[in-house]
């Protein structure tokens, strides 16, 4: 299997001032194509820091990170956006959606940015990525009216729009309760069928259960890497699911 | 990214604040609104001070006697008369820069018509003396040469002196009028001028030819003063010279005695439009405070704005924009600001500058297209400079650092 992202040596100190804290110490990791990995450890263990240099939004202190077969840590500031822009999805734990605009303006926002695409093929594009997390009956709602579920899915088809190599979650379902997380693993267990490579940070063991390849962090290093054989369908767990209303007066 | 889609993001931006946007842009406009108010009204003032100054006579040059010296007494300007009448003929034949030129003398005198009577001022002058001070034949005919000559008593009469001796609405050509109890006949009507620029009234004159004054009313050969009309604006700094040179020669006289001084309407000009200067740049600078003022206001705005849409900013990086696209998505709302408002204070302007010459009396209000151009290149450049260094700031931001902003 081709690997797409390959992490050799990565450190990460902060430097605060009067401490310097070393959230990364030495992390080497390859990612292939069609992975489903969540990355889990406690907080503080260096995994959102290590996402985030995935995900080219901070760079790292020491060692290279290649992006297929791009070597990251060389780049400028403007050619890390072009990778963050056409190799990269990103999906929040706070959705991060532009407030008060619509579904469709926020899942057109990569393709702005691109260049390559005209109006009518961004609106063609997003509206695709909407209908695939289920959201095509909702394009032109505006952000502020959509549940916390369908933000996430949102920003999952801003993520899914310009066709990236690579979908990095971080903490997607955190803000989310349990029926709605297993909603949106669901999507991210389809998109995995469909050939997309998804890597997702998550405390949950229930959540990382439904990936394919769990990686645990503790203090800046990989501690464990293991395949899991048999990942928990989430279609079948929301089936097995009491219905929605009753869920609602639990957790009310 | 495209021009159209940043404008759109830009609007949308400005829309979602309106009143905040208005309120930014009311200093823009308020700004570039005095600046056109005040270059129209500081504009007007200059042009009213330069018609009034031509209305004296186009490219006039003045030839005025110096002060006497008698016995160690100065008894100050004009009361030596050194100038005569082959002085003029002097200038005529050997000055190539002059037009025209005429001998002036004349006093006040009492002028009877019927039963009424009025006290004004009578000059002589010769048949061109109208010409050398632009003055228009309202209806009748100049005196000839012949008539000069022959010291005919025939005269023009101003539009004041024919309303205090006739009324407004009559016409008292051809009837005859008293000077100092000699007959004259009225030939003409001047086209009235109105005040001077030191506020006299330059109606209430009777002119008559030359001889004539001089021998029937001030029974003097001397010549008071000595007008004369340059070709053109450029060449009476020449014509001053070339009379000058002559006079010296034709009155035997030393220039350092200063027996004569020498005055061009451009150097009386200069005099005046550089007090009038002063008013356009007093205000205008007035007006470029004004418009500092909105310029600090946009530069504080976009600072709140660039703060307050930190996330935002970190999330369009995250999704692919350059610290390019992010400069230029505040700046356009920057310029956008300033434009619209250059836009609504220009028409602001200039309705504020027209409401002000229509109310205040005998103020032309002039609005140049300059001005406008100023105005509204000011604008837009308050924008840009004023909005750079904000969007400088969030294009710089780093993209997890602006996404983690509280």
């Amino acid at each position: 299997m081709r690997t797409i992202i390959t992490a050799e040596g990565i450190t990460k100190t902060f430097d605060l001032g009067e401490v310097k804290v070393r959230a990364l110490r030495g992390v080497d990791l390859d990612i292939h194509n069609g992975d489903f990995v969540a990355i889990m450890g406690h907080s503080g263990s260096g995994k959102s820091t290590f996402m985030n240099i995935i995900g080219c939004l901070d760079l790292p202190s020491e060692g290279m990170v290649f992006i297929d077969g791009e070597d990251i840590s060389k780049l400028d500031k403007n050619q890390l956006a072009d990778i963050r822009n056409k190799q990269i999805g990103f999906v929040f734990q706070s959705y991060n959606l532009l407030p008060r605009t619509t579904a469709m303006e926020n899942v057109e926002l990569p393709l702005l940015y691109n260049g390559n695409f005209s109006a009518s093929e961004r609106r063609a594009l997003a509206k695709e990525a909407l209908e695939k997390v289920g959201l095509g009956d909702r394009l032109e709602h505006l952000t502020n009216q959509l549940s916390g579920g369908q933000q996430q899915r949102v920003a999952i088809a801003r993520a899914l729009v310009n066709d990236p190599v690579v979908i990095l979650a971080d903490e997607p379902t955190g803000n989310l309760d349990t029926r709605t997380s297993f909603e949106i693993m669901h999507i991210f267990q389809e998109l995995n069928e469909q050939g997309k490579t998804i890597m997702l940070v998550t405390h949950e063991p229930d959540i990382a259960e439904m990936t394919k390849r769990n990686i645990v962090f503790k203090d800046g290093r990989v501690v464990e890497d293991l395949t899991i054989k048999n990942p928990v369908n989430a279609k079948k767990e929301l089936e097995k699911m009491p219905p929605e209303k009753d869920v609602i007066t639990q957790t009310a | 990214m495209k021009f159209i889609n940043l404008f759109k993001i830009a609007l949308k931006a400005l829309r979602k604040n309106v009143f905040r946007t208005f309120l930014t842009m009311l200093g823009i406009i308020i700004g570039v609104a005095s600046v056109i108010t005040m270059l129209a009204i500081g504009q007007g003032s200059k042009d009213s001070i330069e018609g009034s100054i031509s209305d004296l006579g186009s490219n006039l040059v003045m030839v005025l006697p110096g002060s006497s010296d008698k016995g160690g007494v100065s008894l100050g300007l004009g009361t030596s008369k050194p100038l005569d009448t082959k002085a003029v003929k002097d200038i005529a034949a050997n000055c190539p820069s002059v037009k025209w030129v005429s001998p002036v003398s004349g006093d006040k005198a009492q002028l009877v018509a019927g039963s009424n009577n009025w006290l004004a001022d009578v000059v002589g002058g010769n048949e061109d003396y109208v010409n050398i001070r632009s003055w228009k034949i309202h209806s009748g005919r100049n005196f000839t040469k012949v008539e000069e000559r022959r010291a005919a008593k025939v005269c023009l009469l101003g539009k004041t002196v024919v309303e205090e001796l006739f009324g407004t609405y009559s016409n008292p050509i051809g009837k005859t009028i008293r000077i100092n109890y000699v007959p004259f006949k009225i030939i003409g009507l001047l086209e009235g001028k109105g005040a001077d620029i030191m506020g006299d009234d330059q109606d209430d004159v009777v002119i008559a030819p030359f001889t004539t004054v001089q021998r029937r009313l001030l029974g003097s050969t001397k010549v008071q003063m000595i007008f004369a009309s340059a070709y053109s604006n450029e060449v009476s700094e020449t014509a001053k010279k070339e009379i000058e040179a002559i006079l010296l020669k034709s009155l035997r006289v030393k220039k350092e005695d200063e027996v004569f001084s020498i005055a061009t309407m451009e150097e009386l000009t200069k005099t005046l439009t550089s007090a009038s200067k002063t008013l356009v740049i007093l205000l205008a600078s007035i007006a470029a405070i004004s418009l500092l003022v909105g310029g600090i206001g946009i530069m504080n705005i976009m600072y709140v704005t660039v703060k307050e849409r930190t996330r935002e900013v970190g999330l369009r990086m995250a999704v692919g924009a350059k610290g390019r696209d992010i400069l230029l998505q505040f700046l356009t709302e920057a310029t956008f600001i300033s434009f619209v408002g250059g836009t609504i204070g220009v028409l602001l302007g200039m309705v504020a500058a027209m409401i002000f010459g229509e109310y205040v009396d005998d103020w032309e209000i002039v609005i140049t297209p300059f001005s406008i151009l100023l105005a509204f290149g000011c604008s837009f450049l308050v924008g840009v400079f004023f909005g750079w260094y904000p969007a400088r700031k969030a294009a710089n931001l780093i993209p997890i650092e602006a996404l983690r902003y509280e």
